[in-house]
């Protein structure tokens, strides 16, 4: 039993992660697949309805998951759906997260137990967070006030909201697709009495009154629409072909009838709201033929997309993270070798499923894998838990498989709350869209990153085993050592050679090899520092426990330059002033700094190496 | 005598002078960071990383005193104790090949830095579209254009550094028949009609545009999408005495002209200028956006490259990461303005740009040999291990 126990906890994990591929069960009988895969081109990019429907959960409400007034649990698109085509249910689902208490003010609300609220629930308020807003408006970012700064989120969060419910159907039509079949009707005798009155010739007044009122109706969907829909006419490949829908609605009086899609839209909102699932499957099915036609490679992609947004693959390699680390650490106190094995192959396999992530995330996007912060802290986890895994082929002894389920669950999770901001695949802006440069300098430093990142973790390792623990021998004492010695090696060759490559690149694109900008600073401190490591070492002047707190301390180097120097708000690099993320910061380097306090205690007061000397 | 020499060798061959000089630059890097959000990253250049120490006011007096050292004095000392411990501790051998190779790569490093910082020359080439310019202006320094039009076949110029101007005293050049002393001098300023200041002190300037403007003098920026805007009021003097007083500033955009002595003068004060033995032509600027976006996806700026001589005559097309080299200078598409009408250009001369180069090449490969050497040593020991334990 104790045998084969690893490889039954890896089929475990092998099935675990297996599920995940499955479809979800249709709980209904609409057809939602094939909705959620279709196209649609937002923020430059061509992507599902069901992208659009989780990253606009994530930013309304901070997770993909919703729950109905009625306590069902509904699909992200399920969501979508009714946005789009049941605006008035959507406008009681409470999805707007509200937890500032001055914010929920404005609303007459104090803060209790609701943490979410629906539109309907906001509304008395909204004329005031406009007013809110105009006074925070003319404030730059970084010196606004906490308030100012949650008015703006929420400020955001409604126009998110109204203009996606504009963004297929008109929300002040019950019944979309039978105006537009009277607006079709109407056409004809309606341009008419256009043509009539701007030529000073009698004309009818009804026709002429009707039509106008679809066309402004029309430009306000345009205005306010969101997603851009409608796809490109046959024929035309060209991305910058597809429309909102009201902008197609628009072209109807130059074309004389209205867009086929956008009445494939309507119908397939007629068909939701009146619960006809046939009419709905046959719309989607029909629709998606069509499509392909045209955007073969783009359906596959949406269809992989969504199937990915499904799988989750990040989700499942953090939970296998965590498994792997508690089996990792229970090794030390009870069955070493097999929960080691165990543990091991759990770390293998978390590390696949985060591999199948990264690549299908850089098949989609086109690019190398690290585009932007959040994918810089998938990468980072990455390497370290590549690394990882070496160290624990090399050495047995549980430690690589510790401090990689610890790096890997931390920086997925760090990854999660990054990607709250919405979607994670955005576009290149021009000065960074050289895949040469992203594929070698990026993921080069961000290796320096997470190397750097290991060697403080295995010391951590280190200093609490030593501390706290017995269980700290010289042999494995000795170990550590030589594992974080030669990751150390490691975060200085990539760090190095990752920074110059950076200069390199400014140099090419800006003309400048270094300019001072604080994210360049930030590499070169991280390269300073594993050099100072580096030194020390050499020259003697730091011992076993002189080098695990140094390397402790590059912990709290690597988190400044990663995300501290972001948070300054100036130079090329800055991605925008993260404040909830700056208390994370501070809290995170408080802990290093006790670590390296408790490894600082005398030895006598270590619970290891009481009769040997380190 | 010989053991002071020693003890001098020994502190500057030392490693632990090397570990103090890293903190201490990791250290300056590390507030010079957080200062930018103050002073911005030009001023902080050169406040510590163009210094031999940094400086900072005593509070309450106007007294700089020293308080931290500079970029030139740490990256001098690292210098000198890198080349100290290789003359005298350590040993030309294969296993000592990689750290020879990284420490030589760093040296080159720190060289071209301070070639860069000496030598580098900055500029931008603002064109409209059509336009054609054979020199390129400073986003820092201004000058004082003093010309002389008189002859219609070409102009004299006369350019006076704005710094200059700052100084007390008078300036007097051999082109010139008349010395100008400056009267007033704001580093940055705003113009107003008089006519909208009622109680405006009256104009020192009794010439030109002086009498109908009011100067207001603005806080220094140090903002990077900023600039100052000097002005100055300037006395001309012939030998017959005072001429008058002009005022002049970067915000004028237009001459001001003045006859003297038979000859047309003209005055303006503008960004430095650099003149080249070519011109360029801004052909057409194009600025691509993602689709439904307003995400920039690539700015270009087609452009025509000519020189006097007629050897020269070709079309480039400059874009993002995808400058134009040409005469020792490179040209960035740095920015654009006037609604997609106008390109920015960055003119970079940098005789040693190269060096990092050389240098990254040389790091990498010195310490992939040195970590080389590390881990086939610890896989030797390792096999060693498992050989003897079997």
């Amino acid at each position: 039993m104790k045998k084969s126990l690893p490889f039954l906890i890896l089929l475990l994990g092998v099935v675990y992660l297996g599920s995940t591929l499955a479809p979800p069960a249709n709980q209904t009988e609409f057809d939602l697949r094939g909705f959620a895969r279709l196209p649609v081109l937002v923020d430059g990019r061509i992507k599902p309805l069901d992208t659009v429907a989780r990253t606009s959960l994530l930013v309304l409400q901070g997770r993909q998951r919703f729950v109905a007034p009625n306590g069902v649990s509904l699909q992200p698109v399920e969501w979508l759906l009714d946005v789009f085509f049941n605006p008035a249910v959507a406008d009681d689902y409470q999805h707007f997260l509200i937890e500032n208490p001055e914010v929920l003010a404005i609303f007459g609300r104090e803060q209790g137990n609701q943490k979410r609220f629906s539109f309907n629930e906001l509304r008395g308020g909204l004329s005031e967070l406009e007013r809110q807003m105009r006074l925070a408006d003319p404030v730059d970012e970084p010196m606004r006030t906490p308030f100012q700064r949650e008015v703006a989120k929420l400020y955001q969060r409604v126009v998110l909201y109204q203009r996606l419910k504009q963004s297929v159907n008109l929300e002040d039509s019950p019944d979309f697709f039978a105006d537009l079949q009277r607006f079709q009707n109407l056409l004809p005798a309606g341009i008419a009495a256009v043509r009539a009155k701007e030529a000073g010739q009698p004309y009818n007044e009804q026709d002429y009154k009707a039509v106008m009122d679809f066309a402004s109706r029309f430009q306000f969907m345009s205005e306010s629409g969101y997603l851009l829909v409608i796809p490109p006419e046959a024929g035309n490949p060209d991305v910058n072909g597809w429309k909102k829908t009201g902008d197609a609605l628009m072209d109807t009086f130059r074309r004389g009838e209205v867009n086929l899609d956008v009445l494939v839209y309507a119908a397939l909102g007629r068909a939701w709201r009146l619960k006809q699932p046939r009419d709905f499957n046959d719309g989607v099915k029909a629709y998606g033929t069509q499509l392909a036609r045209q955007f073969k490679p783009q359906l596959l992609k949406c269809s992989i997309e969504a199937g990915f947004n499904q799988a989750q693959p990040f989700y499942s390699s953090m939970v296998l993270y965590v498994l792997a680390f508690l089996l990792a650490v229970i090794s030390w106190l009870k069955w070493p070798e097999t929960l080691q094995h165990s543990a091991f192959w759990l770390l293998a396999l978390a590390f696949a499923g985060a591999t199948a992530g990264i690549l299908t995330r850089m098949w989609l996007e086109g690019r190398p894998p690290v585009t932007n912060l959040y994918s810089s802290a998938v990468f980072v986890g990455w390497v370290a838990v590549a690394l990882c895994l070496v160290l624990e082929r090399l050495y047995k002894n549980a430690i690589g498989a510790v401090a990689g389920g610890m790096i890997g669950f931390g920086t997925l999770l760090i990854a999660h709350h990054l990607s709250l901001s919405g979607d994670t695949m955005e576009m290149m802006r021009a000065v960074l869209d050289s895949n040469f440069w992203l594929a070698t300098h990026v993921v080069v430093i961000t290796m320096g990153y997470g190397s750097t990142f290991l060697a403080g973790f295995l010391a951590i390792i280190y200093i609490f085993r030593g501390a706290l623990t017995k269980s700290l021998t010289k042999e494995t004492a000795d170990a550590l050592t030589r594992m974080v010695y030669g990751i150390v090696c490691f975060a200085t060759l990539f760090s190095l050679v990752g920074t110059v490559l950076g200069g390199i690149w400014a140099d090419q694109s800006w003309g400048r090899f270094w300019g001072w900008d604080p994210k360049e600073n930030g590499a070169l401190i991280i390269v300073l520092w594993n050099a100072i490591i580096l030194h020390c070492r050499w020259g003697g002047l730091v011992k076993q426990r002189g080098l695990m707190m140094l390397a402790v301390f590059g912990n709290i180097v690597t988190s400044w330059s990663w995300f501290g120097v972001n948070m300054l708000g100036v130079g090329l690099h800055s991605y925008g002033f993260m404040q909830a993320a700056f208390y994370w910061l501070i809290a995170f380097v408080a802990s290093q700094v006790l670590i390296i306090g408790l490894a600082a205690l005398p030895r006598g007061r270590w619970r290891s190496f009481q009769t040997q000397s380190a | 005598m010989r053991p002071l020499l020693q003890s001098f060798l020994r502190f500057f061959t030392s490693l632990r002078l090397t570990v103090v000089l890293l903190i201490l630059s990791m250290i300056l890097v590390f507030i010079a960071t957080l200062d930018q959000v103050n002073l911005g990253v030009w001023a902080v250049q050169q406040k510590y990383f163009r210094s031999l120490f940094v400086m900072a006011r005593l509070p309450g007096t106007d007294l700089a005193v020293p308080v931290f050292p500079g970029a030139y004095l740490i990256g001098g000392l690292l210098l000198l104790n890198l080349a100290a411990a290789h003359a005298y501790r350590f040993r030309l051998t294969w296993a000592k090949s990689g750290l020879w190779l990284t420490h030589f790569g760093l040296i080159l490093l720190l060289l071209g830095e301070l070639f860069t910082g000496l030598w580098q020359q900055d500029s931008l080439m603002r064109l409209d579209q059509g336009a054609t310019k054979a020199y390129s202006e400073s986003y820092l320094q201004t000058e004082l254009a003093v010309i002389d039009t008189t002859d219609a076949k070409f102009d004299d110029v006369v350019a006076i550094p704005t710094a200059a101007l700052e100084k007390p005293g008078i300036i007097q050049h051999p082109k010139l028949p008349f010395t100008i002393h400056t009267v007033l001098f704001y580093p940055n300023s705003n113009l107003v009609m008089r006519s909208q200041v009622p109680n405006a002190a009256p104009p020192p300037a009794d010439q030109g545009f002086g009498p109908q403007l009011v100067a207001m003098p603005q806080r220094i920026t140090y903002k990077q999408d900023e600039q100052n805007m000097p002005t100055a009021f300037v006395e001309l003097a012939g030998p017959d005495g005072r001429i008058g007083t002009w005022l002049v500033s970067t915000l004028l955009t237009e001459l001001q002209s003045f006859t003297l002595q038979g000859r047309t003068y003209e005055l303006m004060m503008r960004p430095t200028r650099f003149y080249h033995p070519f011109s360029i032509t801004l052909l057409k600027f194009s600025h691509d956006r993602y689709p439904g976006t307003d995400i920039p996806r690539n700015f270009s700026s087609r452009i025509r490259l000519q020189t006097p001589d007629g050897r020269v005559d070709r079309e480039v097309l400059i874009y993002m990461n995808n400058p134009l080299r040409y005469g020792g200078l490179t040209f960035y598409q740095a920015g654009f303005q006037n609604n997609d009408q106008t390109s920015i250009l960055q003119v970079v001369r940098n005789p040693s740009r190269l060096l990092p180069y050389v240098s990254c090449v040389l790091m990498g490969l010195g310490l992939v040999i040195q970590f080389g050497i590390h881990l086939t040593g610890f896989i030797r020991r390792r096999t060693a291990v498992a050989v003897g334990a079997a």
